[in-house]
């Protein structure tokens, strides 16, 4: 099995002190950044991008990873004990999770969601690195003309097929491919939208994009409507531990939800919202405790646990064999890979096998470190909750304008960082999705690209996109995606299960 | 909702004509651009792909906000929304002056903090100031990363 070899190398490399060590940090910080209410994994990478620039690229990648499986962690503890999820992902939990920390059983919610994440995120870290050298030897094939093809896929699942609204969705694709043309051309040298502004030669940061919609956005969506909503914090009361009837009634949830999680999380579909709310709908068709329901079912907690982080391991599958982000995590990780001049792809595991297989086996330990800190260190998680909102978003304010002009030491950068703030603002009252945003600006050049690639190639021939299997395949799905859901009203009405 | 209650969506409609502005801004900047190559699609296709794109979705855009098809939104409280701005554009201010960023994260933090309810603002300046010390002994000397520096800084 060339997956176990690799993946044994891959262990040696992450058990270096230094990267136990990236590793350890990571996961901290993603718990304790996750918890923090209105910051998901993804503006927690992205305020940690900039910063992390000079250090060493295996170390950082492998800390990003900790952040990622930690944010998660992080997300579904505030969502059990103040039911205010900080991404889409973790209101499936929060459905029955805070229901159960009102009843005063929050520690095995906890309990139950902590170790529901450690076995869906094994299983599906495994699932990660058989499935890899496949799916490497498949894109090796791959031409500029099928890439763009999968791209287009991409581009219409995360942001058309499964939202609330298509059109809000491509709107939202397109101002990230519109933001995405700023800059010079590499092929021409020709400088686009720049309106000659030197600091817009240089393409726009994905972080400052990021940190402004998520961590700009957020603060004054959250300013703004202050007036009518409050959240309450649950006290954690009572035991910690799972009971006997807990574990029996948990297990089953854990392993369907896996399932549920990673192909869908692997399929360049993106998103964790669906496998969490399917999850919950199964555990409350099969539950031997309906009555529970409603009332705060340990089943309803486990299953979509379990299905956020498998999908949340299945989204490294694109992400690292095609280089293909599907949410907006994984957009930031794409950027951090970029911050240091790698490209995720078949290339990566042919030119940096080290780096690669490292970062997959230090999947497997961060996720242990999470199970064995934070069920202990729930107490501290708890408390960095009850930091008041005030200084708790000047917080994230100042240190996302540090962050900014600490890698572009520019006004611009921070006017640019301002105005982001404000279209994040904008996006959510109007309820615009912001992750097809980040995906269109980060993979838009990506995209244009391999089309040129692909006609100069064919000498400007467009039927090259239909002519090789691959591209007129993935471009019939693409448009398959598209005009279902003008069609169906309702894919994205997966949301209508909690009623 | 019933369809008697839907009415025009003002709001929407701004909002179909800024994306349609957009539009028209990236069709204009792809005018300026020249086609060096013979060989290659050139510069020029992916801003008329988007700015096709745009005048789609903001056609799509109008016809939702004329159905009334918008989310429901909450009364919209100002306030707090431009005390976070105006604390953004003195730290920017500052900076750009080489005022240094320091006084200007003080003053970030605690108009932020205002705006989330807090009646204390000196005593946020105060704490905006010592985070931003210790932000920036991190960076400067833990990280190696450079902050635009003003008096202040140059005395640490």
């Amino acid at each position: 099995m060339e997956a176990f070899v690799s993946l044994a190398s891959g262990l040696s490399v992450a058990i270096q002190p230094m990267n136990l060590l990236f590793a350890l940090i990571g996961v901290l910080l993603g718990t304790a950044v996750g918890v923090l209410p209105g910051i998901g994994p993804a503006l927690t990478v992205a305020l940690l991008l900039p910063i992390t620039f000079k250090l060493d690229p295996a170390g950082s990648i492998i800390m990003f990873a900790g952040i990622y499986y930690g944010g998660m962690y992080g997300g579904s503890t505030t969502a059990i004990l103040i039911n205010t999820p900080g991404e889409s992902a973790s209101m499936a939990t929060a459905l029955e999770g805070n229901l159960m920390a009102k009843a005063g059983r929050g520690g095995p919610a906890l309990a139950t969601s902590a170790i529901g994440s450690f076995v869906a995120g094994t299983f599906a870290t495994f699932g990660l690195a058989l499935l890899a050298p496949y799916l490497v030897d498949l894109a090796v094939r791959f031409g500029p003309e099928d890439y763009f093809a999968l791209m287009c896929v991409a581009f219409v699942t995360v942001s058309a097929t499964f939202g609330d609204s298509p059109v809000r969705g491509l709107t939202s694709l397109f101002i990230g491919l519109a933001l995405g043309l700023v800059g010079i051309d590499i092929l021409s040298g020709q400088s686009r939208l720049s309106f000659g502004v030197p600091e817009l030669y240089d393409n726009i940061e994905v972080t400052t994009l990021a940190v402004g919609l998520f961590a700009v956005g957020e603060a004054l969506y959250v300013a703004s409507r202050r007036h009518v909503h409050e959240e309450k914090l649950e006290a954690v009361r009572g035991s910690l531990w799972m009971t006997k009837e807990d574990w029996k009634r948990s297990w089953k949830p854990w392993l369907r939800g896996t399932f549920y999680g990673f192909p869908i999380g692997a399929l360049p579909a993106g998103g964790a919202e669906i496998p969490t709310f399917l999850s919950y709908a199964t555990e409350k068709k099969l539950t031997k405790h309906p009555e529970d329901f409603g009332k705060g079912a340990i089943e309803g907690v486990a299953g979509p646990e379990a299905a956020n982080n498998a999908s949340a391991a299945g989204t490294l599958v694109p992400l690292l064999t095609l280089g293909l982000p599907t949410s907006a995590t994984a957009a930031m990780m794409l950027a951090g890979f970029q911050q240091y001049g790698l490209n995720p792809g078949p290339l990566l595991f042919a030119e940096k096998p080290d780096l690669v297989w490292g970062l997959i086996a230090s999947l497997f330990i961060a996720n242990a470190m999470l199970l064995v800190l934070n069920l202990p260190l729930v107490g501290l998680w708890v408390r960095l909750l009850a930091i008041p909102q005030p200084w708790l978003y000047a917080g994230i304010l100042v240190f996302a304008t540090m962050g900014t002009i600490a890698a572009n030491p520019s006004p611009v950068e921070l006017i640019m960082l301002t105005v982001f703030g404000v279209l994040g603002f904008l996006m959510r009252r109007f309820d615009f999705p912001i992750a097809p945003v980040v995906v269109g600006l980060i993979l838009g050049p990506v995209a244009e690209s391999q089309l040129r690639r692909a006609l100069s190639i064919s000498l400007g021939d467009p039927m090259v996109l239909l002519q090789s299997p691959i591209s007129a395949t993935l471009l019939a799905i693409a448009l398959i995606a598209l005009v279902l859901p003008f069609v169906m009203k309702g894919l994205g009405r997966f949301k209508a299960v909690e009623d | 909702m019933s369809s008697q209650q839907r009415h025009i969506d003002v709001a929407g409609l701004i909002i179909a004509l800024l994306l349609l502005a957009l539009a028209g801004v990236v069709w204009w900047d792809m005018t300026k651009l020249q086609l060096l190559s013979p060989y290659d699609v050139g510069p020029k296709a992916m801003p008329v792909i988007v700015s096709i794109g745009l005048t789609v979705l903001a056609i799509g855009n109008g016809i939702g906000a004329l159905r009334g098809n918008l989310p429901d939104r909450e009364r919209l409280d100002w306030k707090p929304i431009i005390l976070i701005l105006g604390g953004l554009a003195c730290l920017i201010t500052l900076i750009a002056v080489g005022g240094g960023f320091m006084i200007g994260t003080a003053i970030l933090f605690a108009a932020t903090s205002t705006a989330f309810g807090r009646r204390a603002f000196l005593v946020d300046l105060l704490i905006g100031a010592v985070i931003a010390v210790f932000i920036y002994l991190l960076f400067a000397k833990l990280l190696t990363l450079s902050l635009p520096a003003g008096p202040l800084e140059n005395l640490l």
